[in-house]
Formats: structure tokens, C-alpha cells, sequence
């Protein structure tokens, strides 16, 4: 399915076109124009760089408030394991779940137990696999993204196996309608995010029609609130924690030693990504089993709707996994069982979206490549980004996608940039002598 | 006019930081041409496969890449020590790598055998102590 939808917009208000965001996006997708940025949706992958960087708060994360849920007989809060590493360095997962029930959620389920199951049930699925490998974690919806954008020919690697967050949707809502006897609509179940991509796959979920999960709240929208409430909370009985191997999963690293597998990689950040898959592509790395990928470079903790740095949550979560996460939340046998009657599976077949041909005939989309490297050998090369495009080259595709006109280049238009320069430094010639007959008749009234 | 889009790259022998830089580049320009993915990725291998063993054995190479509407076609001319049995180096399996490119994942003997698969025409000339030259074909309907 191509989706339209994108998990970030751009307050038009707010931004003062600085080209930070422009500058920085990984898949160029941010052009400036009238001193605004706007977003070219068909290249943006919605990692959230850009919401990081902003200093003017004017790119926001599409994610939803508490209110827009109150349609809802019942809300359960799906809060990512991230959410865990966010607080006190001995703040407890049950103690935490707590506080999502007193500032309003009806329950609060965790994620890091059906993070365990996952990995069993992936596990599961390399002892029999045959097809081409490496298989590619299917989990940062911004890396699925990345695949169906430019690397279409991967998408067969990708592991078709449920995410821990819908596991632990489908779970909640199923428990409260038995025990309320209330209907999958009444049920609200909402996603505490580390991240805007998480609305993508909400909104979008790969390989089937509706997500379990009817919206997500950003960890930074709530964790004021959060932190108020934790102090009255005492801490529950030890039995009642969190524990498995699952509480791991939000750290880079964690699906894999959660794994148990041989030949499994972890990569971590946007561009060892996509240099892992051009190698991919390139027939390599088929000795390689499973590769957990990770947009960000220190994996969800790093995500950009977080409060804790990322590697103080990471060193928070390896303290969680050392005093709970070696003892197992789930039998390992049921859980195989569960995945022989395809509790994980998902069948639905993963669609490509790749980026628009320079023409949908082959004739003239040659003519039309010739004629764009024409035009980049004319440009400067200096990416200065003055035209409102991130790089020389993106500026010379835009003009031939018809999105620019070639005197949109500074160097290009030094003619009118003549004539401009001219007319500034006569203006300022003339100020300049008034300012100095000023400054003199002052001087002269001081002495 | 000239119906096709030609581009030349040059490749140098030993340069291992750069391997692979070509093969994204071809790739590039096949996706913004809206050629077939699996048609891409054969091209990819071949290329990849190419530009390895100038890489590994050769001094240089210059890489053409001409693509009409039908047919895309690579030719990789290098300079470098030639292939003495050229019969010998198709066989999947014969490799003359070092035991460190095998360390690295390379010349375990693919290379040649895994162009040829990956095209629809191949051609290979070389001349001892010249060097080597290899015609990929890749058809695109």
C-alpha cells in the first residue's frame, strides 16, 4: 500500500527557514522555499532527524494527545520498554506501569514480555527458513520505510513476524473484553512512544489492514506528568516485576543477544544502514542470518521524542536486564507452540514504493538523466543550499522534475546578483556619509 | 539525438575504501531511470563482481556504463596482469585470492561465474601482462 501519510509536519508559523532541517535530512526530502521548509513527502522516511534538530519547535512529531482518546470506554497504555529507561536509574518497570494508571490510562500493559515471545517465535522462524538471507528485523518503521523507498529488491528479507507492541495491544484488548465484556471499539490501546515513526506504523502497519494500536502519545508529552505521580506510588512486590531477556529490546544490540542465533548483526544509525543494504544488494553478507536495524544510532533509547539521553537510558536498561532480565517471563515451549499455530505470523505480502522515475518512459527518462548531469555540470558544486535544495544535485533534479528553474542558483543569476549588490552599496554609500557627518558633528559637540 | 545515457568510471587496483562506490553509483541511475528491481539488482551483482576484481587484481580500470531503452551494457577494460586460462577462472569455485581476500569474504571464486550468471550476453578477452576486458548485458524488457 503507499501511504501518504508522513509522522511529522511543519508549523509554517514557527519556522524561520534556517535550512537546519535541510540541511541534515538523510533522504534530502526537505526543500526551503519562501523561507519555509517544506516536506517532499515521497522521499521522507519520517526518522525524526528533523524534529530533533529544530531549534524553533516548528517541525512536529504527528503523534496524538491524551484528550483525542476519550471516545474510548477503556485506554490501556502500551508503553514502549524505552519508556522503562526514562526515569530514576532505580525506577521499576512495574512501578512505572503504575504511574500510567494514575494520570489516566485504565490499565498499562508492558511490551518487554511480548519482546521475549518475539524473539522466540524469530528464533523459530531462522531454524526453518530457507530463503535469502540475511533476514532484516522487521521493527523501526523507519527502516521499512527506507527499504520500500530505495531498496525494493530487500523487501523479501524482511522477517514477516509481528511487532512486540501489537502482540501486546492485541493481548490487552483481548483480556478486557472478556473481562468487561466491552467490544474491540470500546477499548482504546495506545502507544507511549519514543518516536514519531511508531504513528507510521500505526497508522500504516506493514503486511496487514488495522493495527491494534489506535494511536501513540510521545514519552515526552507525558513524562512530566509521570514523574509528579511516581513518588506516591510504593513499590511493588518483587514477584510483580517485569522480567526477560525482552526488557533489552529498546537498546542497540538487544534483539540480537536476546536471540540466542549465530550470525546475527546489529547496525545502528541511518548510514551504516543503508551501506549494509547496498551490500546486501550486491550479493554479499549471505553467511549473515539476521540483522537487527536500527534508524537511530543508539537504537529506540536514541529515538527524538525522548527525555533521557540515550546512553545514560542504555546504561539504565543494561542495569534492568542484569537484575531482571535473566530470569524468563514465558515458558519457551508455549510460546513455540504458539508460533506452530502462526500466533506471530503475519502473511501479508510487503509493498514497494519507490521513488518516481524521472519519466515513466525509458526514452525519455534517459533524455531527462542527460539533461539533469547537463545541469549539475554547470552548477557549482558547492551545496550551498541558497536555492532551497540541500545539494547541487538535488537542485538538479528538482529542475528537471519542474520544482525549480535553473536561475534559482545564485551563480547561476550573478547577473542579477550584480545589479542587487550594485543597488545595495550605492544605498550604503549614502548612509555611510550621512552616519559619518553625524558621528562628526558629535564628536566635535562632545569635545 | 542520441538515444542512450552514457557515464565512464574509473576504478584503481588495491583501493578497498572505495570498493563497491561504483556499483551503488550505477544503481542510482538505474532507480531514477525506473528500471525493474530485479533487473537492477542482477546489474548490481555483476557490477559489484566487476569492479571487486579490479580491485583485488588489477592495476586500474575505466567501468563504461551506456543504457538505451532496451539494453543496459557494461564494459570493464583494466590494466593488469591478464588471465591466462580464462576457461579455468569461469569454473565456480577456481579463485587466485590471497588467503587475506578470502579473510575479507572476497575470491572465494565466484566472481567470474557470478557475472556471467547475473547477465543475459558475457564477454571476456584478455591478454596476459595487458589485461582484461569484460562485456555485461543485461536486457531490460
Amino acid at each position: 500500500m503507499k501511504n501518504s501519510f508522513r509522522s511529522i509536519g511543519i508549523d509554517k508559523e514557527k519556522c524561520n527557514g534556517c535550512m537546519a532541517c535541510m540541511r541534515f535530512c538523510p533522504t534530502q526530502a526537505v526543500r526551503i522555499q519562501n523561507n519555509k521548509a517544506f516536506l517532499l513527502e515521497d522521499l521522507c522516511i519520517d526518522c525524526g532527524e528533523c524534529v530533533r534538530l529544530c531549534e524553533y519547535k516548528a517541525i512536529v512529531p504527528l503523534t496524538n494527545s491524551f484528550s483525542e482518546f476519550s471516545k474510548f470506554k477503556y485506554t490501556i497504555a502500551i508503553p514502549s520498554p524505552v519508556f522503562y529507561s526514562q526515569f530514576g536509574k532505580d525506577a521499576k518497570p512495574a512501578v512505572l506501569l503504575a504511574a500510567l494508571k494514575k494520570i489516566g490510562f485504565d490499565d498499562a500493559f508492558d511490551v518487554a514480555c511480548p519482546s521475549e515471545a518475539v524473539s522466540i517465535a524469530i528464533q523459530e522462524y531462522l531454524h526453518t527458513y530457507n530463503g535469502p538471507k540475511p533476514l532484516i528485523s522487521p521493527f523501526c518503521p523507519t527502516i521499512l520505510r527506507l527499504i520500500q523507498i530505495r531498496y525494493p529488491n530487500l523487501l523479501d528479507h524482511i522477517i514477516p513476524i509481528e511487532s512486540p507492541m501489537e502482540i501486546a495491544a492485541r493481548e490487552a484488548k483481548r483480556l478486557k473484553m472478556k473481562e468487561f465484556g466491552l467490544s474491540k471499539n470500546e477499548i482504546g490501546a495506545i502507544y507511549i512512544t519514543p518516536c514519531p515513526s511508531k504513528m507510521l506504523s500505526i497508522k500504516y502497519p506493514p503486511r496487514k489492514k488495522h493495527s491494534f494500536l489506535d494511536g501513540a502519545i510521545a514519552i515526552s508529552d507525558i513524562y512530566s506528568s509521570a514523574l509528579k505521580v511516581l513518588s506516591n506510588i510504593t513499590g511493588n512486590a518483587e514477584t510483580d516485576e517485569i522480567h526477560g531477556l525482552g526488557l533489552g529490546w529498546p537498546i542497540f544490540g538487544g534483539q540480537v543477544s536476546s536471540l540466542k542465533a549465530e550470525d546475527c548483526l546489529a547496525i545502528g544509525g541511518l548510514n551504516d544502514c543503508i551501506r549494509i543494504f547496498e551490500e546486501i544488494e550486491n550479493g554479499r553478507l549471505k553467511d549473515i542470518q539476521y540483522i537487527e536495524c536500527h534508524s537511530c544510532p543508539t537504537a529506540c533509547v536514541g529515538g527524538s521524542l525522548t527525555i533521557e539521553n540515550p546512553y545514560i537510558a542504555r546504561g539504565k536498561v543494561l542495569r534492568m536486564v542484569e537484575r531482571y532480565g535473566t530470569q524468563p517471563c514465558h515458558d519457551k515451549k508455549y510460546i513455540e507452540r504458539l508460533y506452530d499455530r502462526k500466533y506471530f505470523s503475519l502473511p501479508g505480502k510487503l509493498s514497494p514504493s519507490p521513488i518516481e522515475p524521472l519519466d515513466k518512459d525509458i526514452s525519455k527518462a534517459i533524455q531527462k538523466l542527460k539533461q539533469k548531469q547537463k545541469i549539475l555540470g554547470l552548477l557549482p558544486r558547492l551545496d550551498c543550499g541558497i536555492c532551497g535544495a540541500p545539494t547541487c544535485a538535488s537542485f538538479a533534479d528538482d529542475v528537471i522534475k519542474g520544482m525549480a528553474t535553473a536561475d534559482e542558483c545564485i551563480f547561476l543569476t550573478i547577473k542579477k546578483f550584480e545589479t542587487i549588490s550594485g543597488n545595495l552599496f550605492q544605498s550604503a554609500q549614502k548612509t555611510s556619509r550621512k552616519v559619518r557627518k553625524r558621528w562628526e558633528r558629535g564628536n566635535n559637540e562632545i569635545e | 539525438m542520441n538515444k542512450s545515457f552514457t557515464q565512464t568510471f574509473t576504478v584503481s587496483g588495491n583501493n578497498f575504501s572505495d570498493a563497491g562506490k561504483i556499483s551503488t553509483e550505477i544503481k542510482m541511475i538505474l532507480k531514477q531511470l525506473g528500471i525493474n528491481s530485479d533487473i537492477v539488482r542482477r546489474v548490481a551483482i555483476a557490477s559489484y563482481e566487476s569492479e571487486m576484481n579490479v580491485v583485488m587484481y588489477a592495476c586500474k580500470a575505466k567501468i563504461v556504463l551506456d543504457v538505451d531503452p532496451e539494453v543496459i551494457k557494461i564494459i570493464v577494460e583494466d590494466e593488469g596482469p591478464g588471465i591466462p586460462d580464462i576457461e579455468l577462472t569461469m569454473k565456480e569455485g577456481y579463485s587466485t585470492a590471497t588467503p587475506e581476500m578470502r579473510e575479507l569474504g572476497f575470491g572465494a571464486g565466484m566472481g567470474l561465474p557470478n557475472i556471467k550468471k547475473n547477465s543475459d550476453e558475457f564477454t571476456i578477452k584478455s591478454d596476459v601482462g595487458k589485461g582484461t576486458r569484460l562485456e555485461i548485458i543485461v536486457y531490460i524488457n
